[in-house]
């Protein structure tokens, strides 16, 4: 399979990464490259192999559901592009 | 005071401990060859002032017989490892300025035993590179040069800085993360030691994650003693990390110089590539020698799915990457460029922000998992990860106890030398560490040798799960063997 221009746009609108028109081509060509890399896979039988969720055996852990931690709002906000009273400033979403 | 940096972690530790050296002198000579260091580019911080202090407050430590393990050593950090208060940002414009306000469990275990940090290691973006070329930060020379040449060398990747600053005995020791090879990869490329331990031995917790079913972290360092050392502090449960294991963390360093008589060595066929250089094989073959004379059994083993590693590698790693790296979107930290809404806020921010390499990665990883390609791509590659862990599984049961490889299909290249036209030409010095990866092992590399070029060249050793132990006790009888390799400075 290998990805034509207007895909390698649609990725990069899933993605959320603005593509230049100009980039297009040339990142069609990386995309394709490494696509065609993966092909090989299809040569591989597959049939009833269980796909790997977890590499490691493990049960899950769990532990009390208790607050451990917060109640600090300068903490979380002190790397924030923008904030103001304590939350996140973010262009307007709702008109 | 330079002869101080010549010193491994554990000959430093032990004058440190009989206190004919004070941490502070130590500090401060790997301060002063940092400095003049400075062309590699291997730091992209330095910091003196709480290298100093962390120095002065295991003097008093020693001096009241209260020491760690690892009191009054220098170390490097890899700039992937989130550290309270100091700039950490993946080697990512995307993270520029990020000042965490709190510290990776593995380094604050570090600090806990009483090491001393000396500044953040350059690497690949987020850890995305086989040369230390993607970082933000411009890429690192290797302390190696060929023979009767100038050429800028790459020290490998991800943990490039990390590699060319135990390479170029700047820092004692430096902590390292792999996800394909990023920690064994440089250490061949630069003659150092360096150790992939089994997934989920280290937390993952204030690690700027990667691929998070394959990251790892581990120690860098100049032999495998001073790497065994340094595990023991950087292993360990955690409660943070579901991920990883409450299994209590052995003594390594007691498992380097323990006899290697009668263990039973994999020779695994399918690491025999076609094209590879006949210095590989060679090297290859005197591993095999040293470990026979040492008492080991060596037995052919086939481990057929290795062909199809990497490829499902470039599947499953761009997957889990496009998903961590959703997070990178200007709202809550890092860098913001406005846009005329908030979407395109988002896309000018990760244009802007994301370098070539993690783009691709990213966009692969999107495609692999939107709809209707999903089963075709990643649903494969992971029935994929499968049988490749299984044929790992399969040799273990026949009563291997581990496997000796090379490390790489080559010594070091030339910085621009590869990958330029085609990323799968840079992806492929990843394949003989990938498989470790893929199938949770631990995997470690040690310095077996030179080129023609005089370039260090290594060999991997791939054990069971979290039997380290035995990995440390097979890379001593390779580095007694084989001897230390030491760039010899022209900077």
């Amino acid at each position: 399979m290998s990805v034509d221009a207007a895909t390698v746009r649609r990725i990069a609108r899933l993605a959320r990464i603005a593509v230049k028109d100009d980039e297009v081509e040339h990142l069609q060509g990386e995309l394709n490259a490494i696509l065609a890399f993966v092909e090989q896979l299809g040569e591989v039988n597959v049939e009833g192999v269980e796909p790997m969720t977890s590499v490691t055996p493990m049960a899950m852990k769990s532990r009390t559901d208790a607050v451990t931690d917060g109640n600090d709002p300068d903490a979380v906000l002190s790397n924030a592009p923008q904030s103001e009273d304590g939350f996140y400033l973010v262009p307007k979403v709702i008109e | 005071m330079t002869e101080l940096t010549t010193l491994t972690l554990a000959e430093a530790r032990d004058r440190l401990r009989k206190k004919d050296l004070s941490s502070a002198e130590l500090t401060a000579a790997h301060l002063a060859a940092m400095e003049k260091a400075r062309a590699l580019n291997a730091f992209v911080l330095e910091t003196p002032e709480q290298a100093a202090a962390m120095a002065k407050a295991s003097d008093a430590r020693i001096a009241r017989g209260d020491a760690g393990p690892l009191e009054g050593i220098p170390l490097a950090i890899k700039d992937l490892f989130c550290t309270k208060g100091v700039r950490t940002t993946a080697c990512s414009h995307i993270l520029d300025n990020f000042v965490p306000t709190y510290e990776s469990t593995v380094t604050s275990q570090l600090w806990r035993d009483g090491a001393v940090m000396l500044g953040k290691t350059n690497n690949d973006e987020f850890a995305m590179g086989s040369s230390n070329e993607t970082s933000y930060f411009g890429p690192v020379q290797s302390p190696w040069r060929r023979e009767g040449s100038n050429t800028p060398l790459v020290p490998g990747g991800s943990s490039g800085g990390s590699a060319a600053a135990v390479a170029a005995q700047l820092c004692l020791g430096a902590t390292a993360t792999d996800t394909g090879g990023s920690i064994r990869q440089p250490a061949a490329f630069t003659g150092t030691v360096g150790i992939k331990p089994t997934y989920g031995r280290c937390s993952r917790w204030g690690i700027v994650a990667f691929a998070s079913s394959l990251d790892q972290a581990g120690p860098m360092a100049k032999t495998v003693r001073d790497a065994a050392i340094m595990l023991r502090s950087m292993a360990g449960p955690d409660a943070k990390d579901t991920t990883c294991v409450d299994l209590p963390v052995p003594d390594y360093e007691a498992a380097v110089g323990r006899s290697v008589k009668g263990l039973r060595i994999g020779i695994p066929n399918e690491y025999r590539l076609e094209g590879m250089p006949a210095e590989i094989e060679k090297i290859w073959q005197q591993g095999c020698a040293w470990l026979k004379s040492a008492g080991a059994e060596l037995v052919d083993v086939s481990l057929p799915h290795t062909k199809y590693a990497l490829p499902a590698y470039y599947i499953v790693a761009p997957a889990e990457a496009s998903s961590n790296l959703a997070r990178y979107d200007g709202v809550r930290y890092g860098l913001r460029v406005p846009g005329k809404d908030i979407t395109d806020m988002y896309e000018q921010t990760r244009a802007e922000g994301f370098g070539g390499e993690v783009r691709r990665r990213v966009m692969i990883g999107t495609y692999v998992l939107s709809a209707g390609y999903y089963d075709a791509y990643y649903l494969r590659a992971q029935k994929v990860r499968t049988l490749i862990k299984r044929d790992f599984e399969q040799c273990f049961a026949q009563g291997v106890h581990a496997m000796l490889t090379p490390a790489t299909p080559s010594a070091s290249f030339g910085i621009g030398e590869k990958g330029g036209a085609d990323p799968v030409e840079m992806y492929l010095n990843d394949v003989f560490t990938v498989t470790v990866n893929m199938a949770g092992l631990p995997g470690i590399a040690v310095p077996a040798g030179a080129d023609a070029q005089g370039l260090p060249l290594g060999l991997q050793l791939i054990g069971r799960p979290f039997d380290e132990e035995t990995l440390f006790a097979l890379g001593e009888v390779i580095e007694q063997a084989a001897g230390r390799f030491v760039a010899q400075p022209w900077w």
